[in-house]
C-alpha cells in the first residue's frame, strides 16, 4: 500500500527533472534536418558583378564554407558584421551570402556601409531557395564541407563565443 | 418576337451580374476538396517564426511564403502526407502541431489510453472488493 | 516616494507573514490558545500591507510615474486611466503582487469568514497559507520587485501597455484567473492541516467544499472569459489554442471539478478520503507549475512574460519545497480510513468515482501533452510540436464517454442500483435525445457527420437528463426534499457544461472559413450570406491610427453592418486587427482585415461559426450554478453537536 502512496511523489520528482534540465534549454530554436546532408540545388543571380555568372552549389565546394542568409532590412544582421569581417580574414574559411528578400539596390548599398565579407552573394529576392534550406529567421550561418555538406547550422547573430563553442570543433 | 424578348432579357441579367463585383479567393481553387485539404494541412501546420500560431492564422512573412508552398502542392494534386514530409525534410517535425506516430511517440498517443485502462481496473478493483466484504 | 512606500509596505507585509507561520507554530507545540489565536491579527496587518503596497504601485501607474521601470515597460501618457490599472497586471512583477494580494485575501476570508471551522484546523490552514505567502513575497523582493527604479529616462512618454491587452475582457480575465488558481491554495491548505492534524475525520470535507467551489467558480468565469476575449480579440476565430499556458488553467480546473465531486463522497459517504486528500494537493500544485511555465521560459506561449532563469530556478525551488513536501506527507500520513460501505456497481458513488477517474486522466494527458516536448527535448532526442490537433482527438476521445457517464449518473441513486431501472426512469431522455438534435440538423439542411451525431446526442442526453431531474423534484411532495440553492447549483452547472459541449461540437463541425482579397465595393457569397465589403476610411484614436471598413451583410430580411479596424499602435508600432462580429444566438459571423494587398484591395478572412456563443454560455451557466450552490445555507448553520 505505501509504495502506491509515493507514486505521486516519485512522478513530480522526474517532472521537476525535467523542468530544471529546461531552463537551460531554448524553446524557440529549431533544429535543422539537414545536417549530414548536401546543400540542395540553388541557381540564383549574383548581386554583385557581372551578370554572366550565378551562384550555384559548385562555387562552395573544394574548400570549407561558410554561407550567411541576411539581409538590409535585418537589424541584427548588423550586429554580426563585426565578426564576419574578422571571420573572413582567417585562412581556410570562405564566406558567402545569401541575400534574403531583399531589394538588390538597398543590398548593395548596405555593404558599403557595412562592409562586404564575402566571396560572392546570391539573390534570393522571393526567398524560394531559403526555404528549401528550411530557413526560418536571419541570420542564419551554415557550415560547409569541402563536398558541400552542411555540418552545422547557427540561427541568430554569429559572434567569436558562438563561433568558438558550435563551429570551431566541428573544424577540427 | 419572343426569342428576340428572351435574348434582350438575358442580356439585360448578364449585363446586370456584371454590376456587382466579386472577390476573389486569395488561394482560388477548382476542387471544394482541394480547398478543404488546403484549409486543413494549414492549420496542422505550426509557424516557426510565431509559434503560437498555426500556418492559417500567422501574419509573419514566412508564413505566407510557406501557405504559397503549401497552396502551390495542393494544387499540384499532391497528398497530405508527400506535402508534410516535403516541410519535415526542411523544417523537421517541429513543423507540425500533430506528432508523427512513431517510436518517439508512443508513449504520447498510447499514454491516455494506457491511464484509462489503469483508471478503470482501480474502479473494477474498488467495486470487486465491496462484494468480498460482503 | 510612493515606490518607496510600496516596498516598505512589501518588507512589513512580508514581516506579517513570518508571524503568521512562527508565533501560532509555537502555539501549537506548546498548546498556548492565545498564541494560536493570533494568527488573525497577523493575517489583518499581512492583507493591509500587501493592499498598500498593491495601491502603492496602481499610483505609481496613475501618476505616470516612469521613473519605476516596471511603470515605463508597460504604461504611457495617452493610456486611458482604467487600461491604467489593468496594466499594473500587465508584466511579470506587477502580476505577482496581484497573486500575492488576492492570496493574502482568500487567507483573510478563512480568517474571518470561518466561524464552524474546528479551531485547530484553522490556524494550521492560516498558517500554511501565511508560509505560501512568505514565500511569494520573497520572490518578489528578490527577483521582481515592482518598484525598481530608473532615473536615466526623464523626457519619455512610456512604452504602452502591448495593444492585444488594451481591451475589455484585460479587465476582468487575469483577475478572476487569480482568484481561482489561488483560491485552490485554501483547499491545499485544508489538506495538509488534516494531515498535519492526523485526524482524517469528514467534518473538514464539509467545510472545505464551499471555499473549493468558491475558487472554481471564479476559475470556470476566468477561463471563460479569456476564451471569449481570445475570440474577440486575436483575429483569427479561435477561443482555445490548447498553449501551455491554457493548459496551465484547464488542469487545475479539471482537478477542482474532481475534487467538488469528492468532497460530496467523503461528507456523506465517508469514502475515498486519502484520495480526495490527494487531489486537493494536486490542484494547487497544478497552479504553481502552471506559474512556473509561464514565467521560466520552459515552455513557449503566447501568454509567456518575460523570460529570466533566475526567476525560472526560484519558482522551481519554490515548487519542489512545497508540491514535493506536500506529497512527501501525504506519503507518510494519510492512512487508509477503514471503508465499511464500499460502492456498488451502479450506485451514484460509483458514478462519481468513474467521473473522478476520467478528470484525472484528462488532466493527466493534458500535462502529458504539454510537457512532452520538453521532456524530447531535454533528452536530447530533437524538438516536436504536439498541439490542437493532437489535443483534439485525445479529448474528444476521453469526452465522449463522460458525457454519456454524466446521463446516467445523474439519476443513479445513492449506495445501489440498478442499470435497468435508470434506464427506465430515463426512457423519454434517451428517445427525444436522439430524435431532436438529428431532426435539428437535418432541418438546417447540415450534413449528418457520425462524430458530430454523436456527441451532439450525448451532449443532448446530458440536456435533458438535467431537466428531468429538475421535473422529478417538483413532482415530489411538500415533505420531501424541496428545490434549494445546492440542488438547483447542481442541476444548473450540469446544465451548462452540457451546453458548452454542443457548442464546442457545433463550431468545431459546421465552421467555414474564407481568405479572400476584397477592394470596396465587391461583393461575396459565404456561407448562404452575401457580404459586401462598403468601404474604408482612415481613423485615429488616443493611442494609435488605422483604418476601419464597414460591411453589410444580407440574407433576406436580415441585414447589418459591421466595421473591422486594422490598427498601429503609436508607440509600438505593432499592426493590430480589430474583428468585427455580426451576433445571434445560433451563429456569428467573423470578419477581420488582414494586411493590405495593393493600393485598394485587403485580405480579409471571413468566418462562420455557429453555436460558438454557445460555449461562452455554458461556461457562464457553470459559474451560475456554482454561485447557487454556494448560496445554500447548509454550508453557513452550526452542526448539531
Amino acid at each position: 500500500m505505501k509504495i502506491i502512496r509515493l507514486l505521486p511523489v516519485l512522478i513530480f520528482c522526474v517532472l521537476v527533472t525535467f523542468f530544471w534540465y529546461g531552463l537551460a534549454l531554448d524553446p524557440q530554436k529549431i533544429p535543422t534536418p539537414k545536417i549530414g546532408q548536401l546543400l540542395p540545388n540553388f541557381d540564383l543571380p549574383m548581386l554583385l558583378g557581372g551578370s554572366s555568372q550565378r551562384f550555384t552549389p559548385d562555387l562552395l565546394r573544394n574548400h570549407r564554407s561558410v554561407l550567411v542568409v541576411w539581409a538590409s532590412w535585418c537589424d541584427a544582421c548588423r550586429e554580426e558584421q563585426a565578426f564576419l569581417l574578422t571571420l573572413a580574414q582567417q585562412k581556410g574559411i570562405k564566406l558567402y551570402g545569401i541575400n534574403y528578400k531583399d531589394d538588390p539596390a538597398k543590398a548593395q548599398q548596405w555593404l558599403v556601409d557595412w562592409g562586404n565579407p564575402y566571396q560572392a552573394i546570391g539573390l534570393d529576392s522571393k526567398g524560394k531557395m531559403a526555404l528549401d534550406l528550411g530557413v526560418y529567421g536571419t541570420p542564419e550561418t551554415y557550415l560547409l564541407d569541402r563536398q558541400g555538406k552542411i555540418l552545422h547550422r547557427y540561427a541568430g547573430s554569429l559572434t567569436a563565443e558562438v563561433w568558438r563553442r558550435e563551429f570551431l570543433t566541428l573544424l577540427m | 418576337m419572343e426569342n428576340v424578348m428572351s435574348r434582350v432579357f438575358l442580356t439585360l441579367c448578364a449585363l446586370l451580374l456584371c454590376t456587382v463585383v466579386w472577390a476573389s479567393a486569395r488561394y482560388p481553387f477548382d476542387h471544394p476538396a482541394q480547398q478543404a485539404q488546403f484549409q486543413a494541412l494549414l492549420h496542422d501546420l505550426r509557424c516557426p517564426v510565431c509559434q503560437n500560431q498555426d500556418l492559417a492564422d500567422s501574419h509573419a512573412e514566412l508564413a505566407a511564403d510557406l501557405r504559397g508552398e503549401v497552396y502551390r502542392m495542393v494544387l499540384a494534386h499532391q497528398s497530405d502526407q508527400e506535402i508534410i514530409q516535403h516541410l519535415t525534410e526542411r523544417y523537421g517535425d517541429f513543423i507540425v502541431f500533430k506528432p508523427p506516430v512513431k517510436l518517439l511517440t508512443s508513449v504520447l498517443w498510447l499514454g491516455p489510453a494506457l491511464l484509462l485502462l489503469i483508471g478503470l481496473g482501480i474502479f473494477a478493483m474498488t467495486c470487486i472488493r465491496r462484494v468480498h466484504h460482503d | 516616494m510612493m515606490a518607496e512606500l510600496g516596498v516598505y509596505a512589501l518588507v512589513w507585509a512580508l514581516l506579517f507573514s513570518l508571524l503568521l507561520v512562527l508565533v501560532p507554530v509555537w502555539g501549537i507545540y506548546t498548546k498556548n490558545a492565545t498564541w494560536m489565536n493570533a494568527a488573525t491579527t497577523y493575517v489583518t496587518g499581512q492583507l493591509i500591507f500587501i493592499g498598500l503596497a498593491y495601491g502603492c504601485l496602481c499610483g505609481c501607474f496613475l501618476q505616470n510615474d516612469f521613473t519605476v521601470v516596471y511603470v515605463l515597460a508597460n504604461s504611457s501618457l495617452h493610456l486611458p486611466w482604467f487600461y491604467k490599472l489593468c496594466a499594473v497586471w500587465g508584466g511579470h512583477e506587477g502580476s505577482m503582487l496581484l497573486w500575492v494580494l488576492i492570496l493574502a485575501f482568500w487567507t483573510s476570508a478563512v480568517a474571518w469568514a470561518s466561524p464552524h471551522l474546528d479551531r485547530d484546523i484553522r490556524v494550521r490552514v492560516l498558517v500554511v497559507l501565511g508560509a505560501l505567502s512568505a514565500g511569494f513575497i520573497v520572490f518578489i523582493l528578490m527577483t521582481s520587485n515592482p518598484f525598481v527604479r530608473q532615473f536615466v529616462l526623464t523626457q519619455t512618454e512610456g512604452r504602452d501597455l502591448n495593444p492585444l491587452l488594451q481591451d475589455i475582457g484585460f479587465l476582468f480575465h487575469p483577475p478572476m484567473l487569480y482568484m481561482g488558481y489561488v483560491g485552490f491554495a485554501v483547499a491545499f491548505a485544508f489538506a495538509i492541516a488534516v494531515l498535519w492534524l492526523g485526524r482524517l475525520e469528514t467534518k473538514w470535507a464539509k467545510s472545505l467544499r464551499p471555499w473549493t467551489m468558491a475558487a472554481w467558480c471564479c476559475l470556470t468565469l476566468g477561463i471563460t472569459l479569456g476564451s471569449w476575449w481570445a475570440y474577440r480579440e486575436l483575429g483569427w476565430g479561435g477561443w482555445w489554442f490548447w498553449d501551455p499556458v491554457e493548459n496551465a488553467s484547464f488542469m487545475p480546473w479539471l482537478v477542482g471539478t474532481a475534487l467538488i465531486h469528492a468532497l460530496i463522497l467523503v461528507e456523506k459517504r465517508n469514502q475515498f478520503v486519502a484520495w480526495t486528500l490527494l487531489l486537493a494537493i494536486t490542484g494547487f500544485s497544478l497552479s504553481l507549475v502552471g506559474t512556473f511555465l509561464v514565467r521560466s521560459g520552459v515552455l513557449t506561449s503566447v501568454h509567456a512574460f518575460a523570460v529570466d532563469p533566475l526567476r525560472g530556478l526560484y519558482i522551481l525551488m519554490f515548487l519542489g519545497v512545497v508540491i514535493g513536501g506536500s506529497l512527501l506527507l501525504f506519503a507518510w500520513r494519510a492512512q487508509t480510513v477503514v471503508q465499511h460501505r464500499l460502492p456498488d456497481w451502479v450506485s451514484r458513488e460509483s458514478a462519481m468515482l468513474l467521473n473522478n477517474i476520467f478528470l484525472v486522466v484528462m488532466m493527466l494527458t493534458v500535462l502529458l501533452g504539454t510537457v512532452y516536448p520538453l521532456v524530447i527535448d531535454g533528452l536530447g532526442l530533437g524538438k516536436l510540436s504536439v498541439g490542437a490537433p493532437y489535443f483534439n482527438q485525445v479529448f474528444t476521445a476521453l469526452s465522449t464517454p463522460l458525457l454519456l457517464l454524466m446521463a446516467f449518473g445523474l439519476h443513479v441513486n445513492w449506495q445501489r442500483d440498478s442499470f435497468l431501472g435508470v434506464l427506465r426512469k430515463l426512457g423519454w431522455v434517451f428517445g427525444l435525445g436522439l430524435l431532436c438534435p438529428l431532426l435539428c440538423l437535418v432541418s438546417v439542411h447540415y450534413p449528418l457527420y457520425p462524430m458530430t451525431c454523436l456527441g451532439a446526442v450525448l451532449a443532448t442526453w446530458v440536456m435533458f437528463s438535467t431537466l428531468e431531474k429538475v421535473r422529478q423534484r417538483l413532482l415530489l411532495s411538500k415533505t420531501a426534499k424541496k428545490i434549494n440553492g445546492a440542488f438547483l447549483g447542481m442541476v444548473i452547472a450540469h446544465f451548462g457544461f452540457s451546453v458548452t459541449a454542443l457548442g464546442i461540437i457545433i463550431s468545431n463541425s459546421y465552421g467555414i472559413e474564407d481568405d479572400l482579397k476584397m477592394t470596396p465595393g465587391e461583393h461575396t457569397l459565404f456561407a448562404g450570406y452575401d457580404i459586401q465589403f462598403l468601404q474604408e476610411a482612415s481613423i485615429r484614436g488616443p493611442n494609435y491610427h488605422g483604418t476601419r471598413s464597414s460591411f453589410l451583410i444580407t440574407q433576406g430580411q436580415h441585414q447589418a453592418t459591421i466595421y473591422p479596424e486594422k490598427r498601429i499602435y503609436d508607440v509600438g508600432k505593432m499592426p493590430m486587427t480589430e474583428s468585427a462580429i455580426d451576433v445571434n444566438p445560433v451563429r456569428d459571423i467573423y470578419i477581420a482585415m488582414g494586411e493590405p494587398l495593393d493600393a485598394t484591395a485587403w485580405s480579409i478572412r471571413l468566418y462562420y461559426k455557429p453555436f460558438v456563443r454557445w460555449i461562452w454560455a455554458g461556461g457562464l451557466m457553470m459559474f451560475i450554478g456554482g454561485c447557487f450552490g454556494l448560496s445554500d445555507r447548509r454550508f453557513y448553520r452550526k452542526e448539531a453537536a
